[in-house]
């Protein structure tokens, strides 16, 4: 099928289209309502970091860890691509879950590293994790000087806690359920 | 100056003797120009070594190779979901696009098939993605052709289908959502109707490159009759996609392969040109948009309800088997041919990725052409370096 | 006003050259921010730069203190002499281009007798700076860059002269400020509302001669020599730091020249219709000392902006698509226009 040919001289056309969106941008408002040109508004780019845009809730920026659930059973260090999780952990005894019974062996964390320098932000480790530790958060200025900075120890990794957000409701006709993020206990 | 070794000075010889050959007529010396492997104009690490004759090229051969980074290796030690992650990054414009065909063949060899709505929102994102794709072509083909302005409307419009993907997936370029037996998870509440307007806004854009880039007389100059692939020698060479549309073949594989998408419950069209030559090709990607915004329109008012996720064992062990699947991703046929012998992870996976093949036709096409016809010519066949050197 | 302060001679013409230097690169800067990195932007839906002072004016004073601190890089097969002059020529001949552009009854530094002539043959030694460039710089991108500029400098030259031509037959005189004085006192079939500029009449020479501007700046959809996803910077392309500034800003200061001269030729320069009031003797000749320049600068910068508007919204030709268009198409053109201008100055 040969493509139409072009009614108006084509490149007058285009220099419209160019002359419209010069317009747009500096008047968004329409020339008549509003005449003062205000290009801030009507640019389709925003000027970080005076002004920062919230990225969607579900977006993959740092991973945070929720120590208490943590059992260091290794499956997201195993299942990491880029093995970028350090764990190391040791035995200890807490005590009985009613009075007269026996201490419970539990596994106590010494080291939980992250290294985001690795990371590939695939989100394997916290779809594995069985006992919902790991959670997704959508901050992403963590930017360091050094390399060796972007190394996120236990800590700063329950820091990052607080900015999980809450699940969101889904679509109509969803089948999904979601267990919601528990939050008790979390530093 | 650095002293020239005995090997520098027979090299040197050696190319003197080769562009003598050029033009004896004339007896002037032809210029073996490098283009790349950096150069804004390869999408990448693609070099053309063109000998040139004056403005004209002699011959132009593509090295290619400068991206590989080992793919088919990588995923013989990754476990199915992480493979899932790493083939994301082969083309990584329309990164979902490529999960895709890996999960049907695992699927196909682990016998499960995803829930209708599962294979719904599959097909809704992989348009997502094909828009996603194309839209950048359609700026990045006037912005080598000198245009300026195109590509900036291009990224504006482009993060619109973007931030549907982050808000659906997590992730804007690389989403890692396709599972074995179905998604990750499903759409967050709002989400079909801001595709919706994001699609309005796709096809505003089309119709501003319409004006801008496709009607404008300089264009039509620069690219009709540049570069024609006859049908016959597109198909030798093993060209897909749009590439081998534009040239008059009537070849979809949404519409001709088996796939494990849904394609046959939707109202849509092939789109094909008769010329061949680069405009048809930007002909035929621009309708190509248009309809997978049609496409996506229907997929969202007729989304099924349901589950997610098929009944998948956590530990996933694939048994033993072959099988291939190839979709009709943005750039081509891309097909993965995968290899299980029960493990955790494939014995061996074979990529068939689309723009290998669309780069092998350089060669032939260049002969005969100016050097500004290049610029047209690698534009419109559109190759992403992900997908050639995987 | 200068030649009231009795003044000899070699001050006068010291401080018009001092008072040029100093108005051609804030012409060139006007110009960059005004176009370069606002209007493109509004184009592109995006703002420009902001930081740099209010709104990103102090931009390009960072960009030139950007660059006035990078090192001095000459490739080691280039010819070191011939890679260090080009950037003079071009500047020489963007600076002379200003002599005889009048910016009011008496701001003008010499006004010379054969004014435009002068002004499209010092424009053209510009085009001696490009071939040296690519040729010095040892480059292969930068030799096709240079050689593709000088088949296409050279191509235009020719219908921009014979643009020209028109209104020097209408006017009567190569000189530039007796060019203005016509058009402001002159008048269309008795009408003297809005004076008789030469774009009326003239408009087919108008839009050849600011076609031709636009392939003689080098920009789309002429920029062949400097396709930057071609050969990537063309015969610019070794260049950095100070010399590139000098390529920049002279790049700027010849378009911001060239439409000085179009709005000298075809808009009526500094000047009003006489009707309004006589730029030339009693009140209106004091106010226009003052006004002049300001008509001027604002004509100019109109005629720039299409410019750049046309740079930013079209792709570029081939090579041979744009030598067919001067040689087959803007040449005839621009002679037939010269054959009917001669005609109707005889007849009317």
């Amino acid at each position: 099928m040969p493509a139409p040919t072009p009614k108006v001289p084509g490149f007058l056309k285009g220099l419209g289209v160019t002359a419209r969106t010069a317009k747009e941008t500096m008047f968004p408002d329409g020339m008549l309502r509003n005449p003062v040109p205000a290009p801030s508004k009507g640019a389709a780019t925003v000027q970080y970091p005076h002004v920062k845009e919230a990225p969607a809730p579900r977006a993959r920026g740092v991973i945070s860890l929720n120590e208490d659930n943590c059992t260091a059973c290794m499956l997201c260090a195993r299942e990491c691509p880029d093995w970028c999780i350090y764990i190391e952990a040791h035995k200890t005894l807490a005590p009985p879950r009613r009075a007269g019974g026996k201490p419970r062996s539990v596994n106590a964390l010494d080291r939980f590293d992250i290294d985001f320098s690795l990371c590939m932000y695939c989100g394997i480790c916290v779809e594995v994790c069985p006992f919902e530790a790991l959670y997704w958060s959508p901050e992403y200025e963590y930017s360091e000087v050094r390399i060796a900075d972007l190394l996120h120890d236990k800590s700063r990794l329950g820091q990052w806690f607080e900015t999980v957000p809450d699940n969101e409701p889904y679509e109509p006709g969803a089948e999904v359920k979601k267990k919601p993020v528990s939050r008790k206990g979390a530093k | 100056m650095t002293a020239i070794t005995d090997r520098q000075k027979l090299a040197y010889i050696a190319a003197q003797a080769a562009d003598a050959r050029v033009n004896v007529e004339l007896e002037t010396e032809g210029m073996t120009l490098n283009m790349g492997p950096q150069h804004p104009a390869t999408h990448g690490t693609l070099r053309i070594v063109a000998k040139l004759d004056g403005e004209q090229v002699v011959s132009a051969d593509p090295v290619m190779g400068y991206m590989h980074r080992g793919y088919e290796k990588l995923t013989e030690v990754r476990t199915y979901p992480q493979v899932t992650t790493l083939v994301n990054r082969i083309d990584w414009l329309g990164s979902f696009a490529n999960e895709v065909p890996f999960i049907l063949a695992a699927e196909q060899l682990m016998d499960i098939e995803a829930p209708p709505r599962a294979q719904w929102i599959r097909t809704l994102l992989f348009e997502l993605s094909r828009i996603a794709n194309i839209v950048l072509f359609l700026g990045d083909m006037a912005v080598q052709l000198g245009a300026l302005t195109p590509v900036f409307f291009a990224f504006r419009d482009r993060e619109h289908v973007l931030n549907q993907i982050e808000s659906v997936t997590g992730g804007r370029f690389h989403p890692n959502f396709d599972r074995i037996g179905g998604l990750k998870d499903d759409l967050p509440k709002g989400w079909i109707a801001e595709t919706k307007a994001a699609m309005e806004k796709i096809r505003t854009f089309c119709d501003e490159i319409e004006d801008l880039v496709m009607g404008s007389e300089i264009f039509e100059a620069r690219t009709r009759g540049i570069g024609v692939i006859p049908p016959d020698i597109g198909l030798q060479y093993g060209l897909s996609g749009a590439n081998i549309r534009a040239s008059g073949v009537d070849w979809d594989l949404r519409r001709d392969g088996r796939t494990g998408m849904v394609y046959d419950q939707l109202d849509w069209k092939v789109w094909t040109h008769t010329d061949g030559d680069s405009f048809a090709r930007f002909w035929v990607r621009m309708q190509e948009t248009r309809e997978a915004t049609r496409m996506v329109d229907q997929l969202c008012d007729g989304l099924p309800s349901g589950p997610i996720m098929a009944k998948v064992p956590r530990i996933i062990k694939v048994p033993a088997g072959e099988a291939y699947v190839a979709t009709e991703n943005p750039l081509g046929e891309m097909g993965f041919y995968v290899v299980s012998q029960g493990d955790l992870t494939p014995f061996r996976v074979k990529i068939r990725t689309a723009s290998f093949n669309n780069v092998s036709i350089t060669p032939w096409l260049l002969r005969g052409v100016y050097v500004p016809d290049i610029i047209t010519i690698l534009a419109s066949l559109y190759f992403i370096l992900g997908d050639i050197d995987r | 006003m200068i030649a009231a302060l009795d003044l000899p001679y070699w001050a006068q013409t010291l401080i018009k050259v001092g008072v040029a230097a100093i108005v051609v690169p804030t012409g060139a800067a006007i110009a960059v921010y005004l176009f370069l990195f606002k209007l493109i932007s509004f184009m592109q839906s995006r703002l420009g730069p902001m930081e740099a002072g209010p709104h990103g004016t102090m931009q390009l004073l960072a960009e030139v203190g950007k660059w006035l601190q990078k090192e001095d890089i000459v490739p080691e097969r280039a010819d070191q002499r011939l890679f260090k002059i080009p950037p003079f020529i071009i500047l020489g001949s963007t600076f002379l281009m200003f002599v005889v552009i009048p910016a009011g009854p008496t701001a003008v530094v010499s006004s010379l007798p054969t004014g435009i002539f002068y002004v499209l043959a010092v424009s053209s030694v510009s085009v001696i700076g490009v071939l040296v460039a690519g040729w010095a710089s040892a480059n292969k991108y930068a030799l096709m860059g240079g050689l593709r500029a000088a088949g296409q400098l050279i191509a235009y030259e020719l219908p921009m002269v014979l643009a020209v031509v028109g209104v020097v037959i209408q006017a009567g005189t190569l000189n530039m400020q007796e060019i203005v004085v016509q058009q402001s006192h002159g008048a269309i079939f008795g009408f003297g509302g809005i004076g008789n500029p030469y774009v009326l009449t003239q408009l087919v020479g108008f839009v050849v001669f600011m076609i031709a501007v636009q392939a003689e700046l080098g920009q789309t959809p002429f920029d062949m020599p400097v396709a930057e996803s071609e050969v990537v910077g063309g015969w610019m392309v070794e260049y950095t730091g100070i010399r590139f500034l000098v390529f920049f800003l002279s790049e700027f200061a010849a378009a911001v020249g060239f439409s000085a001269i179009a709005s000298t030729l075809f808009l009526g320069g500094w000047s009003v219709p006489a009707t309004w009031f006589d730029p030339m003797s009693g009140t209106g000749r004091f106010l226009m000392h003052f006004g002049g320049p300001i008509i001027l600068l604002t004509k100019t910068m109109v005629l720039t902006g299409v410019i750049f508007w046309v740079r930013f919204s079209m792709p570029r030709f081939r090579e041979d698509q744009l030598q067919r268009m001067a040689w087959k198409f803007l040449i005839p053109i621009s002679l037939l226009n010269i054959a009917a201008t001669a005609i109707l100055k005889v007849v009317m």
